[in-house]
């Protein structure tokens, strides 16, 4: 490592730092006003991305070339400022008085439904944007020629942290933000419109947002990824700087893109005779800066102690134990699932889709096991799907190890990370856990995807073939129905177990549980541990069941499927995400790959489960039930 | 007293903190003018009742007028628009905000208000050597001189003040008492709750009494006997 | 246990909040069988105190011995373990579970059983859980969820949750809060019975006047973080120091 090349990586860092504040700055001032955490707030920064790469070029012709650039990102700022507003009016005001799932839900369909629609207007090649006019050249700095754009970026970031500092202080509009983010309540006695005042807060966050995008243009192509890269990353900056505080946003933003770049730019270190290539180790660095900022303050840089949220779901009716009947039905349809492979001689795709639905039950389980007795909506819930999938495959292909002792492997890697990252995720509550399962979870997909030599990068590993008896389909498909029922039935002992009842007890008021002596946070934690296990259990059996495994497997979406299935069902009783999980697997075979838009179909199912279905179907089925 | 016109006028009104109840049937009025005294403990649900007023907390009631103006289905901050002003219990200044920025959130854009920035502090001298001040770091009796302020900018008819002599030194409630007899004279109403009469005496026409969220007297102020309070007022009505 | 020794002694409990003495100085005992009401006027450091011995606050200085046991600075868990039960201003419960369930899972966390990962939970300790129902005259409402308790009821059962972990001392901050008059008269009525019946010391802090003079055996009152006076009901009513704070009107207007 020289020094020149430190400068390089350290500015190159500042340029990239830009970018993660303007999205994080404007989650957080969103967040501050209306409590409600954005997820579609990445899709803000590719869709100002997006306009800026189409706008300039088409303005360029008209009002000359420097012009068209900067106008071009002026418009797209606009356009995505406009949109927030009309989403905050059509959408979030609706889901103000929700729980905070819902709200998560719902920003995410969003999210959805803007990749598709991004897809559908730019189509899925990746777009270049133009150069920026007068500075696209570089700048000669001891030696090293560091580009003039990058330079100006670095710049960007402190003049709009800048420019809403005083917004913030010197406009009436800024009093009324700092003051909502301090007494919402007392902001409205004062005769203010709180739903003014809200629609005005989401346009300029999602304008910030859209600005950082638009920014990236001449150094980054548009790319129909971004959207999630860029939300783990503003959520990993956001809770590291602590939410609702704008200098910490762009401390830690600047912090976290300059370990990154330091680890760039240290490459190859020996460390006790031992090569290191530490360029390969920025996401893991990435996770040590967050680890470390979370143990020391547990609010973040800058972060204060939230109040509670004020909104709580009501009360969840207990998880009933199954009646006569349901015993009945439960025991009819473990029949028709081992029979299958009978009729699998008639019909070759029926057990290829019912193992599918088999190991999504499995998903579904463990993560509703934590959501709905523990109260804890992982969003990042794949990341244990992905390491038990993952673990399993390296152990059965490079390693060499035999199927059972491989399955075995992968759910050890599971149950190691979910217990290592549990311990940070339990202490947080609500929108807080959320985001940071979801950035762990995206800290685990860009380990995946960057240390090549182990998991295959992008491509993933291939040839994860169960050796016999599971080579057979039939002989796989009893294995993953045998694993399953262990695990849904694993859960309900523990459901009803006094475990199950302390769970419960520290959602339904961890105040009462620790004055009883229930150790509130290491019963989360072992829950959380415990669902991440039976999740890599899931993983596992999909590595083997489809012979390889890519990335995919851990991404975002895939933690928000086991969301959707298990809302789909209903997060009241044990069989919701069993049924969720078929009815999603099924919806997602018969309809989803018909379609290119799958996403924005998804994101519509999401919506209507929380606009009209809040208790989902198992729960739709009991009120039916009862009402007659 | 009881000859001047209803300013607000409240019949059956109940609220509740989630599950709990807190006020129970609740009647009382005030006039064009008048200032009305809530007495009662702490937890008696004078502070409720004033939330309640404001749209804060959830309520219910056969009658909500105020200024003939039905304000039982009215949204928070239309509620202030009408022409009440709140000051509640804990004052909630912004803290992160100056005194003038504070003053400044109460006013409304574009409607001219009678409390310019030199009547405030004509009125309340003392905050004019703070404007810069962030309101976390005032005082007690700072804090409650600016909540009375922040509302009055916003021209209210009807101030609605929870406990404003809570936790303020005497001589700054003297200087508070001069402040709102000032506003008495100049038209002002006023609903006060206290649990120490002294303010009450002072500047209150009429008194209710309060206790487990039910009114359980009423009366003229000279009723409520010297350095009287509920407990007092019970031992001698039982 | 000794007959003598008081089951909580606080001593000199000082903390400061920016310069501001919440507490100063504060040191009172609470006896086996004795119902101790904490008042004084808003401010005067009550909560501040009581938070200090259920441990959610630490103190500047001063102890808090439980039984002769310095507890001062555990957290609330640890102090529950030792034996100190709980009720909070609004009543926290369990609302996804039954009454009868409610008590249960606080009967479990006290006998260490909380990480039984197997066993069914429906039956173990059902039948001490009626028990404790019966005795806070909650027997009829065992089965029904919490969360469709009235709020009286709702108070009787963290009431029993709180005798579930088989206290000496028994912190609750207002347990009539929110209740109407003849349900908060039945409340006090069966705290003060069960003190007497169990040997319980209970500290409670309170609003309403008649509740803390129609029941309590000693009062203390604090004022700007001092102890002021502490005494039996009569000496307290009047302490013209007290009615001067906090009580107000004059000496002679005192109930009959």
């Amino acid at each position: 490592m020289s020094l020149d090349s430190l400068l390089f990586q350290a500015v190159n860092g500042l340029a990239s730092a830009s970018g993660l504040f303007l999205v994080a700055a404007g989650l957080s001032i969103i967040f501050g006003v209306t409590r409600i955490v954005n997820m579609a707030h990445g899709s803000f920064y590719m869709l100002g991305l997006y306009l800026a790469v189409t706008l300039a070029p088409a303005l360029s012709p008209w009002i000359g070339g420097a012009a068209g650039f900067w106008g071009g990102i002026l418009v797209a700022t606009l356009a995505v400022a406009l949109l927030g507003a009309l989403v905050e009016m059509v959408l979030l005001r609706r889901l103000y008085r929700a729980p905070e799932l819902y709200q998560l839900l719902a920003t995410f369909a969003l999210l959805l439904v803007i990749s598709d629609a991004v897809l559908f207007l730019w189509g899925p090649e990746d777009i270049l944007g133009p150069r920026a006019p007068g500075l696209s050249g570089a700048v000669d700095l001891l030696g090293r020629r560091l580009p003039q754009y990058d330079l100006f970026l670095a710049l960007a970031g402190p003049a709009v942290l800048l420019g809403l500092h005083l917004l913030l202080r010197r406009t009436r509009f800024g009093r009324l933000i700092r003051a909502a983010t301090q007494d919402r309540e007392m902001v409205a006695a004062l005769g203010i419109n709180e739903a003014l005042l809200f629609t005005a807060v989401f346009a300029l966050g999602a304008g910030v947002a859209g600005l950082g995008g638009a920014l990236q243009m001449a150094r980054e192509p548009a790319n129909l990824a971004i959207d999630l890269s860029v939300l783990g990353d503003a959520f990993v900056v956001v809770v590291v700087g602590g939410m609702g505080s704008i200098s910490g946003a762009y401390l830690a933003a600047v912090l976290v893109a300059e370990v990154k770049a330091l680890c760039t730019a240290l490459g190859v270190v020996d460390i006790a005779g031992y090569a290191f290539n530490m360029s390969r180790l920025t996401l893991v660095a990435e996770f040590l800066v967050m680890a470390l900022v979370l143990i020391l303050r547990p609010h973040g840089l800058f972060g204060r102690p939230q109040p509670p949220a004020t909104t709580r779901a009501r009360a969840e009716p207990a998880p009933a134990p199954l009646g006569r009947r349901g015993a009945v039905l439960v025991l009819v349809a473990v029949a028709l699932f081992a029979a299958v492979p009978l009729i699998g001689q008639f019909f070759a795709y029926a057990p290829v889709l019912a193992l599918d639905m088999v190991i999504a039950a499995l998903f579904a389980a463990s993560l509703h096991f934590i959501m709905g007795p523990g109260g804890m909506a992982s969003f990042g819930h794949a990341a244990y799907f992905g390491l038990g999938a993952y673990g399993a495959a390296f152990a059965a292909t490079r390693l060499g190890a035999p199927t059972p002792l491989a399955f075995a492997m992968g759910i050890g890697t599971a149950a190691m990370g979910a217990t290592l990252f549990g311990w940070f995720c339990v202490r947080l509550e609500g929108v807080y856990f959320a985001m940071l399962t979801l950035a762990f979870a995206q800290i685990v997909w860009s380990i995946v995807y960057q240390w090549e030599e182990v998991t295959g990068g992008s491509n993933g590993m291939f040839g994860v073939w169960p050796q016999a008896p599971f080579d057979e389909p039939a002989g796989l498909y009893l294995a993953a129905l045998a694993v399953t029922l262990a695990g849904l039935f694993l859960i309900r002992r523990v459901v009803f177990a006094p475990f199950g009842f302390a769970l419960r007890a520290g959602r339904d008021s961890s105040l009462r549980a620790e004055a009883s002596g229930i150790p509130v946070a290491r019963v989360r934690w072992l829950a959380f541990a415990l669902a991440g296990t039976l999740c890599g259990a899931a993983g596992a059996l999909f590595a083997f069941a489809k012979g390889s495994i890519s990335p995919e497997a851990i991404s975002v979406g895939r933690s928000i499927d086991g969301l959707v299935m298990v809302l789909l069902g209903g997060v009241q009783s044990l069989m919701g995400p069993v049924l969720g999980a078929g009815g999603f697997t099924l919806l997602q075979d018969m309809v989803m790959r018909e379609t290119d838009y799958w996403r924005a179909l998804l994101g519509a199912v999401i919506l209507a489960v929380v606009l009209l279905f809040p208790s989902g179907i198992a729960g739709g089925l009991r009120r039916a039930g009862n009402a007659r | 007293m009881r000859s001047v016109p209803t300013l607000l006028d409240i019949e059956g009104l109940a609220a509740w903190y989630g599950e709990a109840q807190i006020l129970f049937d609740l009647s009382f009025t005030v006039g064009r003018g008048e200032a009305v005294a809530l007495v009662g403990r702490n937890g008696a649900g004078k502070s409720t009742t004033m939330k309640a007023l404001m749209g804060l907390v959830r309520r219910r009631a056969r009658r909500m007028a105020f200024a003939g103006r039905d304000i039982a289905a009215l949204p928070t901050h239309e509620v202030a628009r009408l022409g009440i002003g709140y000051v509640p219990e804990d004052r909630r200044i912004f803290t992160d905000l100056t005194v003038a920025e504070n003053l400044d959130l109460g006013r409304r854009p574009g409607a001219a208000s009678l409390w310019t920035d030199a009547a405030i502090f004509e009125l309340f001298p003392h905050l004019a050597g703070l404007r810069a001040r962030a309101g976390g770091s005032m005082s007690g009796g700072e804090q409650q001189m600016l909540a009375v302020a922040r509302s009055l900018v916003g021209n209210p008819e009807l101030l609605i003040l929870d406990e404003p002599s809570e936790g303020v030194a005497p001589i700054i409630v003297e200087q508070m008492i001069g402040a709102l007899l000032r506003l008495k004279a100049s038209g002002m109403s006023f609903l006060i709750s206290e649990q120490n009469s002294l303010l009450c005496e002072a500047i209150c026409n009429r008194a209710y009494v309060m206790e487990q969220g039910e009114m359980r007297w009423q009366g003229g102020i000279d009723a409520l006997p010297a350095g009287s309070d509920s407990v007092g007022l019970f031992t001698k009505l039982k | 246990m000794n007959a003598g020794a008081p089951v909580l002694e606080v001593r000199d409990l000082t903390k400061s909040y920016g310069g501001v003495r919440a507490v100063d100085g504060v040191s009172f005992d609470v006896a086996a069988g004795e119902l101790l009401a904490l008042i004084g006027p808003n401010g005067a450091g009550k909560s501040t105190c009581f938070n200090i011995v259920n441990g959610q606050l630490r103190p500047d200085a001063g102890a808090v011995r439980l039984g002769g046991r310095v507890i001062t600075g555990l957290p609330p868990r640890r102090i529950a373990a030792l034996g100190v039960g709980r009720t909070f201003q609004v009543a926290a419960v369990f609302g996804s579970m039954t009454a009868a369930q409610n008590v249960q899972t606080a009967l479990a966390a006290a006998r260490g059983g909380t990480f039984d990962l197997w066993r069914p939970a429906r039956r173990l300790g059902r039948e001490q859980a009626l028990d404790l129902l019966a005795q806070t005259g909650m027997a009829a409402q065992a089965d029904r969820p919490a969360s469709t308790l009235a709020y009286g009821d709702v108070k009787r059962l963290e009431l029993a949750m709180a005798l579930a972990g088989e206290p000496r001392l028994l912190l609750m901050d207002e347990p009539t809060a929110g209740m109407a008059g003849t349900e908060r008269r039945e409340m006090i009525a069966l705290v003060q019975a069960l003190t007497r019946a169990r040997g319980l010391a209970v500290l409670f802090t309170e609003h309403s006047m008649d509740v803390v003079f129609g029941h309590a055996d000693r009062v203390i009152v604090l004022a700007r973080g001092r102890l002021i006076a502490n005494g039996g009901v009569d000496e307290v009513r009047r302490d013209p120091l007290v009615r001067e704070v906090y009580l107000g009107g004059a000496p002679t207007e005192a109930r009959p």
